[in-house]
């Protein structure tokens, strides 16, 4: 067991304004950034705010950015960085901040509310609901997301141009429209809801110019931009900019498409 | 409680008033500018090499290897080639180089490519430059306007490039003759040739609109066995696009250099047989 002191910047403020505070604190072998952050509460800093809960990437509370990256407290080995690198801790930095490490992720819960939910089929009761694996295999790394948000924050469209916010769902939620639109019950077409063109429409798809910081972020390793949003991107452009398959709509021979 | 250091700018993005107070526009410390740098830096090498060598118009044939460049050549001012791409629709009147007749093909697939346009977007848009690295632009639209909204027509290039790659094709089999047109034989440049037909038709199978088309587009896989086992496939290959992306363009400029060392004089092709 060894163990050294390391230098760390951590962010300490509020709405009203706050700067980096300088730290020397212990180390240990096998820590996460999270055990060092909650050293300092326990030892030089009992107030500072951090939001945590299970510290073992599974809950997606404890987002924060180390060293300018978007990643999770209790996922980061101490072990990535050397003994003599500062290491600073920011609190997201595309979130209104409320206290220290604790942002207001609100944003995102409000584009969750944005989504109109799975449409049940018509002519099937709870519980009568067959589907085949290799049917909702994509749908399923979806569903492996834990709502961090590193995903939200890191994406530029809403970072670095606040404006964007009310147009753009963000890829945590385009995201979400693509595992409806690919799920094989949902009966959203049959409703007259077509999340093909509503991506675009509605949830600002347009906006994202598929850099692929979201997928680079994502501590599930979820290919967000590759089987989620350019997948939606081609769906929209089926809908939209695809004269043959629009004619063939218009003359009601090609259905959605299987 | 304002420990505050820092004065809150509120200019936008990271800097927004309601964010935490941090003026700087990024805090990372790795080297994040050198995929950026490098990405740029190898596609302006490209855009170079490939203007120089679509104007200039001469040394793109050297029996029997054809310049991808100028394939399929399409104005009467081609060089003739022994059942080469020699296709004069363009006739007389056409005074430029017939390379910009076909390039545009390529180049407009290559240009709305979803791996291209990150890389450029990124290399040199900065928009952004690399992930939580603030990007230097004002406003942000992204693709949904007037022109970035054109990228949409990525599967209409995609359509067009498939009919190209099989032209490339063609050419590779003619690269199995001697500089006297005669069957059977193979050169260094056939293998320089068949390289480069195996990265281009990767890379074009690998691209997004065709994953979406042969299978990605349906919502029952279990419906469609044989569109399911295609977008499986295509799927493996989408998933090293931007590694054949290069190789593939790497590949296309190197078939053309070979030809250009040929055709001038530089050095005669081995033949192996
Ligand atoms: S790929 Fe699109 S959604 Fe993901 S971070 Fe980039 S712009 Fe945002
Ligand atoms: S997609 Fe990934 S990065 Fe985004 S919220 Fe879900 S787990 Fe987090
Ligand atoms: S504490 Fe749950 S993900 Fe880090
Ligand atoms: S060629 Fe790259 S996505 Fe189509």
């Amino acid at each position: 067991m060894s163990s050294y002191e390391a230098r760390f910047k951590v962010w300490r403020g509020d709405v009203g304004g706050g700067g980096l505070k300088d730290f020397g604190v212990e180390v240990n072998d096998g820590e996460v950034v999270l055990d060092i952050i909650h050293r300092l509460q326990a030892t030089q800093a009992p107030d500072l705010a951090v939001r945590w809960n299970c510290k073992a990437g599974k809950c997606g509370s404890c987002s924060a950015e180390i060293n300018g990256r978007p990643r999770l407290l209790c996922m980061t080995r101490m072990s990535v960085f050397t003994r003599e690198e500062t290491i600073t801790v920011t609190p997201l930095r595309a979130f209104p901040v409320i206290r220290d490490l604790v942002t207001d992720v609100g944003f995102n819960y409000t584009k969750a509310r944005e989504v109109p939910a799975f449409v049940p089929p018509d002519k099937l009761a709870a519980g009568e609901y067959r589907m085949t694996q290799e049917d909702v295999d994509r749908s399923q790394e979806f569903r492996k997301c834990i709502e961090c948000f590193l995903c939200q924050d890191t994406c530029h469209v809403v970072r670095d141009h606040e404006e964007n916010k009310t147009a753009f769902a963000g890829p945590r939620f385009l995201m979400r429209v693509a595992e409806l639109d690919m799920h094989p019950l949902d009966a959203a077409d049959e409703s007259g809801l077509d999340r093909k063109k509503t991506a675009q429409d509605e949830h600002g798809l347009g906006y994202c110019n598929i850099t692929k910081c979201c997928t680079e972020v994502c501590p599930e390793g979820i290919k967000i931009t590759d089987n989620a949003l350019i997948p939606l991107k081609e769906r929209a452009v089926d809908r939209k900019y695809d004269p043959l398959v629009w004619l063939g709509s218009k003359i009601g021979r090609r259905s959605s498409g299987g | 409680m304002a420990t505050g250091t820092e004065p809150h700018l509120n200019s936008g993005g990271v800097r927004n008033g309601t964010r935490a107070a941090i003026t700087a526009p990024h805090l990372r410390t790795d080297r994040w500018w050198l995929a950026p740098a490098a990405t740029a830096a190898g596609l302006l090498a490209f855009v170079v090499y490939s203007t120089w060598r679509a104007f200039s118009n001469s040394h793109y044939y050297a029996a029997p290897y054809v310049s991808p460049f100028y394939s399929p050549c399409l104005a009467e001012n081609c060089v003739p080639m022994r059942n080469g791409p020699n296709w004069e629709i363009f006739g007389s009147w056409w005074g430029l180089s017939p390379a910009l007749l076909v390039l545009i093909f390529p180049l407009g697939f290559r240009l709305t490519c979803y791996y291209y346009r990150k890389a450029y977007y990124r290399g040199f848009w900065a928009s952004p430059p690399a992930c939580a690295v603030a990007e230097p632009h004002k406003k942000y639209s992204g693709e949904t306007r007037f022109p970035l909204i054109f990228q949409n027509i990525h599967r209409y290039f995609f359509y067009a490039a498939v009919p190209v790659a099989g032209i490339l094709t063609y050419d590779t089999v003619l690269a199995f003759r001697n500089e006297d047109y005669e069957w059977g034989h193979m050169g260094l440049g056939t293998l320089v040739f068949l390289v480069n037909i195996v990265l281009i038709w990767a890379y074009t199978a690998s691209c997004h609109s065709c994953r979406h088309i042969v299978g990605g587009k349906l919502k029952h896989f279990s419906k469609h066995p044989v569109r399911y086992r295609a977008w499986q496939l295509v799927g493996r290959l989408n998933a090293r696009h931007m590694q054949l992306a290069w190789a593939s363009l790497v590949s296309v400029a190197l078939a053309d250099f070979y030809v250009y060392l040929v055709a001038s004089g530089v050095f005669d092709d081995p033949t192996f047989f």
